[in-house]
């Protein structure tokens, strides 16, 4: 057993990473995507490769391998190349510091945490790797020579930079109530207070998650590629391997901002109310599927927002990032220090505020539903008996 | 620089060391790649590069909340809207164009202005704290915390009204950027 040692250890999971989170991508997540999409607008959705469909990322791959790789004439050749790979790399960076589970035991007197380096700056560290990401997108439209590309990358640059903002505003408002950067550490309290940070933050949470969706270019603030108005964006002069590294790189950043509103606000691998006698079987699971079915949750979310939600426009993207979203994260952040400063050295302030937001949000949509169920029969009490027949009818 | 710092500190012997020459040197290769490419994408890629490095050597003292933040705003932040402004340019240089145009003769007067105190300053500190602690950058009063707790208690504690005076004069500039930025009150709704 000499061989397990800490450093190979840490270099497997590296290369684990490296290989299973590209192939979760190909062959998990873009499948579930057009089958969820197909269920959702009512029609089949790839079922012809493999059972139900089930190998058609295998499909995917071999057409995107095999095409022509297309350079347009006048491209910056170094940073049309460059563009796809920066893209990629901070994706899987920001991976490196994701807890998905405590240790396990490998052998004997052997064993291992499931994360790969559990350092003191680690919310900051994603931050900071995640905005590099954005590179990849500006450029990759510069480097194209494309109007319609160009457009892409000027648009992306100024949505990130702007949905970067409440990002790290709501995560600001967490830190107080974790106290520490360190993700694994951010999961070890949420164990010891018995509270996943998601109730207390349950702003935070709306704030960052709106902003992740932006952040990774995805419906409804998929304005970069937006294909009706600037025929696919950023990525219109990629194709083949490039244009599955800009692929790769999106979904990757879609699974670095699951995991860490996961980790951050959903307690990571802890079962729900684990501290619950009544629950206490839910620790039969894994704690890494526990981690993994959490972040499932969150790309089958990403999916749900693309088959349903309209695109916004631009200057709609903007007046509400800028409007409503960076205010409404600072006053957030107002709340949960004086939620903390209630009672000074426990938790009962961050528990009340809980509660309270708990109890708005069921107000919320309470209300929400009685507005739609009044402007349904308004609506139908407006239109002639006879015509209510027959739309029932069709 | 790296021989003044090196000496007896803990921080930079052994492979510390070498990786930091190894950074400062690409750090200073970058920076003049910067002025030296004649495609301003090109400088800003490079200076991206540099801002990068930088990181890498706070990191490599223990800093690691100075490297985060450096490439979280500079990275992050600032070289998006240089790209941005660059794109909206979108001056390509025409081929033939001189990277250094009519500036020769000043800077190499400006040189010793700039370098003489420079040299002078690093030749007598001896940068004493660093290297009989290297836990400098991450204590608060004698305990090691780390370096997030450090920074945060020097800003918010130690140097409170320094900070808050910078933070209003760069609220300042922005209000000014605003209003010579609108062409009247009346037309913005």
């Amino acid at each position: 057993m000499k061989i397990l040692t800490p450093t190979f250890l840490t270099y497997v999971k590296v290369l684990l990473i490296v290989a299973v989170v590209p192939a979760i991508v190909g062959f998990v997540i873009v499948l579930a995507e057009r089958r969820i999409m197909g269920f959702m607008q009512v029609r089949l959705g790839p079922n012809r490769v493999g059972p139900k469909g089930t190998l058609q990322g295998l499909a995917d791959l071999l057409k995107l391998v095999t095409k022509e790789d297309v350079t347009p004439a006048r491209a910056e050749k170094f940073v049309h190349f460059l563009a796809p790979v920066l893209a990629v790399i901070p994706a899987l960076t920001a991976l490196a510091v994701i807890p998905m589970g405590p240790s396990i035991r490998l052998a004997r007197h052997v064993s291992t945490p499931l994360w790969v380096a559990d350092i003191n700056i680690g919310l900051l560290f994603l931050l900071a790797i995640t905005s590099i990401g954005v590179y990849g997108i500006i450029l990759g439209g510069w480097a194209s020579n494309n109007k319609y590309s160009m457009l892409g990358g000027l648009r992306s640059a100024a949505q990130l930079v702007s949905y970067e903002v409440p990002m790290g505003l709501s995560l600001v408002a967490v830190l107080l109530m974790t106290r520490s950067l360190s993700l694994v550490e951010i999961v070890m309290r949420q164990d010891r207070m018995q509270l996943w940070f998601v109730f207390p933050g349950l702003l935070s949470f709306f704030l960052y998650f709106v902003s992740g969706v932006a952040e990774t270019n995805r419906n409804p603030f998929d304005l970069p590629e937006a294909e009706s108005e600037l025929v696919s964006g950023f990525n219109t002069e990629y194709s083949g391997v490039k244009f599955a590294f800009f692929f790769l790189g999106e979904y990757a950043a879609m699974i670095i901002i699951s995991c860490v509103a996961v980790t951050v606000f959903f307690g990571g691998w802890l079962p729900p109310f684990g501290h619950v006698k009544a629950l206490s079987f839910l620790h039969i699971v894994p704690p890494f599927l526990w981690f993994l079915a959490k972040v499932g949750f969150f790309i089958f979310c990403y999916i749900w927002f693309r088959s349903t939600f309209p695109r916004y426009r631009f200057d709609q993207l903007m007046a509400l990032g800028w409007k409503w979203m960076i205010p409404l994260s600072l006053v957030n952040i107002v709340i949960v220090a004086l939620a903390i400063l209630w009672t000074p050295g426990r938790t009962d302030g961050l528990v009340r505020l809980g509660w309270l937001f708990g109890a708005l949000f069921l107000l919320m949509f309470f209300l929400a539903k009685l507005r739609q169920a009044l402007a349904r029969r308004d609506r139908l009490a407006s239109e002639p008996a006879g015509t209510r027949q027959s739309a029932l009818k069709a | 620089m790296g021989a003044a710092e090196a000496a007896g500190s803990a921080l930079l012997t052994g492979v510390a060391g070498w990786l930091f020459v190894g950074f400062a040197l690409l750090i200073l290769g970058t920076a003049i790649a910067v002025v030296w490419s004649k495609n301003p994408v090109h400088s800003a890629l490079f200076l991206l590069a540099s801002f990068l490095l930088v990181a890498c050597v706070f990191i490599l003292e223990e800093a690691e909340f100075v490297g985060a933040v450096q490439i979280l705003v500079y990275a992050g932040g600032i070289m998006v809207l240089f790209l941005f402004v660059i794109m909206l340019v979108h001056q390509r240089t025409a081929a033939g164009t001189p990277a250094f145009q009519h500036q020769w003769d000043i800077a190499l007067l400006l040189l010793p202005v700039f370098l003489i105190p420079f040299l002078y300053i690093l030749g007598t500190e001896k940068f004493t704290d660093i290297a009989r602690n290297p836990d400098a950058f991450r204590a608060v009063a004698g305990r090691v915390i780390g370096n997030t707790e450090a920074v945060s208690w020097l800003m918010f504690r130690d140097y409170l009204l320094p900070f808050e005076v910078a933070s209003v004069f760069l609220l300042v500039a922005m209000i000014g950027a605003v209003v010579l930025g609108k062409r009247s009150f009346e037309k913005v709704d």
